[in-house]
């Protein structure tokens, strides 16, 4: 149906490796697993990337894209060509009946590279995720290739894969499973989901129309042309407007998809004088939950096959591509040997945190949204008739906790800060943006953190500190006043985000979290926090060194 | 912390009973739900104290055995 876009067909390679060795194979080449191919082909690794299908996310899925994702991606070289083609927005806008109750700007702030949010249709997102794997020259894709068994072993993985000309087998040191929410990989293995389903059922109809609504998200509860259910409307690129009608648990989702019935709904919502095609229409209903664990030994899931939530805030594919950041520079630097196999348990143990918080957060929206029983819609009720009136109840109102990336505060690589400190970014949390000038022309401080190694990030002039041993993280100054080899705070911003007055340290992963801070640089900390943060304990020093 | 106060503290309790079933009297079932919700939820942000209001839905749930 979708008439703006036309997939691409990429054709099948015949194998010329049948039961050879490959140090990484990614199971699924849809959004997490090819965004995980491209981090670690710009590493320098090579990955097998196997896929059963042969083109990218078919029909309307995810739109929106965080700030945190497009962080990400302009770390792989994609952000600006997203955030030219996408439509940004930051405001979203709640009304109860035919009245606004609520309106939230997601970014209040000057000062950042990337906006709050960009719209972007995932099929756009995952050709151009192609297109940057094969520009790396390492990352081997294979369509038409479906993983039909896997056997886990003690140094790696074999698996089975089936082709148009046959089956062949493969062995993984590693696997990355990203097969989505219907994994066979997490089947295969025997591994169950916890969490929990909702009984409710909501109908995507994505059109194309030129129509007056602002790039905002607008969401209603009950309103006029839908009594009884929510809609939540969303511009995305190419003058297609994505609007999601809830339909509640009894309706047929058969009858819903039927191109009339969907028209009318619309017709109703926009006007009789509002011209519109229909491009994509579907009927989903939604679960939130997770694996137990993310790492069994040598095989790692990441995206919808660890994990799923409601679409209600964006959560989904945003995770995914934190879970790609978190896992990229971890398995890239066991691989090279600059950290021991522990560094993998990491992974698990901070992306459970982070994945357990979108998993609440998505609960607690589809709660309000589909309420469970009368006392549940009372709440509900009472707080969008209070919202109107009354200031307080707004932050009640629960239209979806728009994704924010996670704050890794219970982290093992965290290494606490050894002196009070007031604001400012803790141990485990994301690296802020600032404006920043390097060699007198406008730049950003994201730009210059992490990536292929970890950066320390020091306030003041280079000759303020001592020289850094090699080895250690590569230094980044910055100052208030133009200086050379320093990063120029004209605005002071950078220095007020991290709460970093002159001569402080902060070490941040290659993943732009912070691993530990210091009021004043300390050469023998800051080698103690990396190690650290590198899952290296002192034996395996000792092993290393021996 | 503060705590959850269970001794005789009202100025006027007839006077609170009153009012409270005065609110109700022309509402049916479902409109009585919401109208209570929205007066828990109104002096709840009074409070602006979660905790206590966690220990006050502890209590009420005591009293109704
Ligand atoms: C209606 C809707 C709206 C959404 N909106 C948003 C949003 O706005 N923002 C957001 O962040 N997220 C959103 N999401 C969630 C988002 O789409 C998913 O989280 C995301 O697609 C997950 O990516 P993935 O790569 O993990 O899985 P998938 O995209 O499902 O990819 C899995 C891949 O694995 C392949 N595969 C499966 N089995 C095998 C096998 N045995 N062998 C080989 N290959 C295999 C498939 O062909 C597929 O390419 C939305 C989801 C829906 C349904």
């Amino acid at each position: 149906m979708p008439a703006t876009y036309t997939n691409p067909r990429y054709p099948f390679a015949p194998v010329r490796d049948a039961g050879a060795r490959h140090k990484v194979v990614v199971v699924g080449g849809g959004l997490v697993g090819l965004t995980m191919a491209l981090d670690l082909a710009r590493r320098g690794q090579k990955v097998v990337l196997l896929d059963e299908d042969d083109t990218v996310s078919f029909g309307s899925r995810a739109i929106c894209w965080a700030k945190r994702s497009l962080e990400i991606f302009g770390r792989l070289g994609l952000g600006e060509a997203l955030l030219a083609r996408g439509v940004t927005w930051n405001t979203g806008r709640v009304f109860f009946g035919d009245r606004q109750v609520y309106h939230f700007d997601l970014l209040p702030e000057a000062g950042h590279q990337y906006p709050a949010f960009i719209n972007l249709q995932q099929y756009h997102l995952e050709e151009a995720l192609v297109e940057a794997c094969r520009a790396t020259g390492l990352v081997d894709l294979r369509w038409h290739s479906r993983v039909a068994a896997v056997a886990p072993g003690p140094d790696g993985v074999a698996l089975t894969v089936e082709t148009p000309e046959g089956s062949y087998a493969l062995h993984a040191d590693w696997l990355l499973a990203a097969d989505g929410a219907r994994s066979f990989v997490r089947r295969a293995l025997g591994l169950s989901f916890i969490g929990q389903e909702f009984r409710d059922r909501f109908l995507i109809a994505d059109v194309v129309m030129r129509a007056g609504f602002p790039a905002e998200r607008w969401f209603w509860f009950e309103p006029p042309f839908h009594p009884g259910g929510s809609v939540l409307l969303h511009r995305q690129a190419d003058d297609v407007w994505r609007i999601d009608f809830q339909l509640g648990w009894d309706s047929d989702p058969e009858a819903e998809r039927d191109p009339a019935r969907v028209a009318a709904r619309v017709r109703a919502m926009l006007g009789p004088e509002v011209e519109f095609a229909l491009e994509w229409v579907s009927v989903y209903s939604f679960r939130c939950r997770r694996l137990e664990r993310f790492r069994h030994g040598r095989i790692l899931f990441l995206g919808d096959a660890a994990h799923q939530v409601s679409p209600f805030g964006a959560r989904g594919g945003n995770a995914g591509v934190q879970d790609v950041d978190n896992l990229g520079w971890k398995l890239d630097a066991v691989l090279r040997g600059a950290a021991p196999d522990a560094l993998l348990d990491s992974y698990d143990a901070e992306r459970i945190a982070a994945n357990d918080e979108n998993i609440l957060n998505s609960t607690r929206s589809t709660d309000f949204i589909t309420p469970k029983n009368a006392a549940a819609r009372a709440y509900r009720d009472a707080v969008l008739e209070l919202a109107g009136r009354y200031a307080f109840a707004r932050p009640l109102v629960n239209s979806g906790r728009l994704s924010r990336p996670a704050v890794l505060a219970d982290s093992p690589l965290n290494t606490p800060d050894d002196a009070p400190w007031t604001g400012g970014l803790p141990p485990g949390a994301p690296a802020a943006d600032a404006p920043v000038r390097s060699d007198g022309q406008p730049d950003w401080l994201l730009r210059h953190l992490g990536g292929d190694g970890f950066t320390l990030l020091l306030f003041g002039p280079p000759g303020d500190f001592p020289a850094l041993a090699a080895g250690g993280p590569r230094p980044v100054f910055l100052t208030r006043t133009a200086t050379p080899g320093a990063l120029h705070d004209a605005e002071g911003l950078a220095a007020a985000r991290y709460a970093a007055g002159p001569g402080a340290a902060i070490l941040l992963r290659p993943d732009q979290h912070v691993a530990a801070r210091w009021r004043h640089f300390d050469a023998a900390a800051v080698a103690h926090a990396q190690r650290c943060a590198c899952g290296i304990t002192i034996t395996d020093t000792q092993r290393m060194a021996g | 912390m503060s705590r959850l106060n269970t001794e005789p503290n009202l100025d006027d309790p007839d006077g609170l009973f009153a009012a409270l079933m005065d609110a109700h009297r022309d509402l049916d079932d479902a409109a009585s739900r919401r109208l209570d919700a929205r007066i828990i939820l109104l002096l709840a942000n009074h409070l602006g104290n979660t905790a206590l209001v966690r220990e006050a839905i502890a209590a009420a749930r005591l009293g109704e055995a």
